[in-house]
């Protein structure tokens, strides 16, 4: 128990971390406030949540690793399992349903050999679903990475990856 | 008509700075307000205005504002303002119109709103998707640090204002007003009991007002043109313009600032270009995926709060979602019920069980594999998750009301896909 207990937090966040978690520090009454918080701001720099991530969140923050997953497995756009380098939030709600997301989904899946949940053999991009984008009069719709892609057919799906992955390999 | 909200907003939009919103008036309302008018005068504009929340309730905004506990009612400490910018409401693209293209008009409301209720300190609440906005409103506030519209004593007044973009992690339940506030203070986002009433005991236990993007957007030209003016503004009982939108299988889908109370045949057909060659309107959610639907029978009907409810449905955001005569409305009820059982906080067994059992009952019907019994069990799901005051908050009735909609108006549709079990395929349209 005592070495569990007493594990030097520097051994998993960084100092940089530290200064940007506490940052958020300032504007809450007590350090749980800022949970999600340091919890975007690890995931930022590493791309996902580890355990070992959790864990030091937890004891700068001085809460139970238990009530900090709680929090990070609440919301969708915190990442308990590695993700690629950019992920894919495709629409599935029901504008996005209505104009053919279902076909537009199978076109994405096709071209990079993955279903919801899954990575990229190349590791670049992860599938995720995601509600209503809030794009409904473009839709089908999905976010790669930061950029929103709409209108969404079968060749703008192919030039999205295809030029992506063109641009880093040659 | 005249164009308030989206009077910066062209057809073919581009993001406005400090100087250009200044140009067209902007920041005039803040100047009156801190110059002329007591934070008392404020609220007063706003009641007469008989401004309605645009977030989906369609609460009035001044008798919301009316709740916060002003002078020696009010213990020391901070007040807060919170505007909901997490719009997640399935078929809702309203509030992003505003924030990526005239971000000004977003914090000139905000400032404006937190003067009238004495709050000091000021949150946008922002889904995660929405990184364009993120930024425009992130650059538009430091502009307004520089310019003294937020900061300490305020255009040389007594009035203080600190302002800050907290981007959600996501979760639909966020924009639900009490779950908002336990994001915002880093927890789960399950919503509260009320009472208290955020107004009270709302952010940190302090009183906090919770207001939707576009309402908030409306208050600096209340402020700067009065009640008056923005009275005569509607074509109907309900004052001022709103952000209509239509989306689904029509020839022109968008979003446009029209006086309330244009009906909906107007914006759908002259605004949205009607449906597409060789389809018809079977049926419509008038303002997100959480109301009811409506059929062309409703088509002369006026977008106007109290008209839309006496239909059956609510006006709730004012983007329209189109069902059309191929697309299969059991499908479509479908897929709104996936999004709500996905969705559930999963605090209140109706919702966090009931919702995913309703979803399991239309998988079936969808695929074929219908009962004549289930269309009895949608219909005492309807009534019991449904029940108001069975649930802690609104999203499992809200989840209810398309589908007990759809039993009303397309009953056939669900008896002609159990009729065909066990047949090949169903016979839904899909997408």
């Amino acid at each position: 128990m005592e070495t569990l207990i007493q594990t030097d937090i520097h051994c998993h966040l960084t100092e940089e971390e530290i200064v940007a978690i506490d940052a958020e520090l300032e504007h809450v009454p007590y350090k749980s406030g800022a949970a999600i918080d340091a919890l975007k701001i690890v995931q930022s720099r590493r791309g996902w949540i580890s355990d070992d991530s959790l864990a030091a969140i937890s004891r700068h923050l001085e809460m139970s690793i238990d009530e900090l997953e709680g929090i990070a497995t609440f919301y969708n756009l915190i990442y308990r399992r590695p993700v690629g380098e950019k992920v894919i939030l495709f629409c599935d709600s029901v504008s996005c349903w209505i104009c053919g997301c279902e076909s537009a989904k199978e076109k994405v899946s096709e071209v990079l050999k993955i279903g919801y949940g899954e990575t990229t053999a190349d590791n670049k991009y992860t599938l995720l679903p995601v509600p209503c984008l809030g794009a409904c009069d473009r839709a089908p719709v999905m976010m790669v990475g930061d950029e929103l892609i709409t209108n969404l057919d079968d060749a703008k799906i192919e030039a999205t990856f295809n030029q992506n992955s063109s641009r880093e390999d040659y | 008509m005249e164009r308030v909200l989206t009077r910066n907003i062209g057809d073919d939009p581009i993001p406005i700075d400090l100087v250009a919103y200044e140009a067209n008036e902007g920041y005039e309302g803040l100047k009156k307000a801190l110059g002329n008018l007591s934070p008392e005068d404020c609220e007063s504009i706003v009641k007469d205005s008989k401004l309605r929340g645009r977030g989906g309730a369609g609460f009035p905004t001044g008798m919301k504002w009316s709740f916060v506990p002003r002078g020696d009612a009010c213990t020391p400490g901070h007040k807060y303002l919170v505007c909901n910018a997490d719009e997640m409401e399935p078929g809702t693209f309203k509030d992003r119109l505003l924030m990526e293209f005239d971000p000004h008009q977003l914090i000139e409301g905000m400032i404006l709103s937190a003067y009238t209720l004495g709050a000091d300190i000021a949150y946008i609440f922002i889904r995660g998707e929405y990184v364009v906005s993120i930024q425009r409103l992130r650059d538009a506030i430091a502009e307004c640090y520089e310019k003294n519209y937020l900061g300490k004593n305020i255009l040389g007044s007594e009035f203080n204002l600190e302002m800050y973009v907290h981007p959600s992690a996501g979760r639909y339940i966020c924009g639900e007003e009490t779950a908002l506030i336990n994001a915002l203070e880093g927890k789960r986002a399950n919503p509260r009991a009320k009472p208290p009433f955020p107004q009270v005991s709302g952010l940190w236990g302090r009183p906090t007002i919770v207001n939707n993007v576009e309402t908030l957007c409306n208050i600096p030209h209340i402020i700067h043109r009065g009640a008056d003016w923005f009275l005569t503004l509607g074509r109907g009982e309900d004052s001022g313009t709103k952000l209509f939108g239509v989306s689904g299988k029509v020839n022109n889908p968008g979003c446009w600032e029209l006086p309330m109370g244009t009906p909906v045949r107007e914006i759908i057909e002259d605004h949205a270009g009607g449906m597409q060659a060789g389809l018809e309107l079977k049926g419509f959610l008038p303002g997100g995926g959480s109301t009811d639907f409506l059929t062309s029978d409703h088509l002369d009907l006026a977008m106007d709060y109290n008209v839309i409810g006496a239909a059956g449905s609510r006006m709730g955001t004012g983007t329209m979602i189109i069902l059309d005569d191929q697309t299969c409305p059991v499908g479509m009820v479908l897929n709104l019920i996936r999004f709500f059982a996905q969705e559930s906080c999963g605090f209140c067994t109706p919702c966090r069980d009931g919702l995913p059992w309703t979803r399991q009952v239309l998988e079936d019907i969808y695929n074929g594999r219908g009962r004549k019994e289930d269309l009895e069990t949608l219909a005492y799901q309807v009534k019991y998750i449904g029940g108001i005051g069975n649930t802690h908050c609104a999203l499992a009735p809200g989840a209810m009301e398309p589908l007990q909609s759809a039993l009303k108006y397309f009953y056939s549709d669900f008896e002609k896909l159990i009729e065909c079990t066990g047949s090949q395929q169903s016979n839904g349209a899909r997408g």
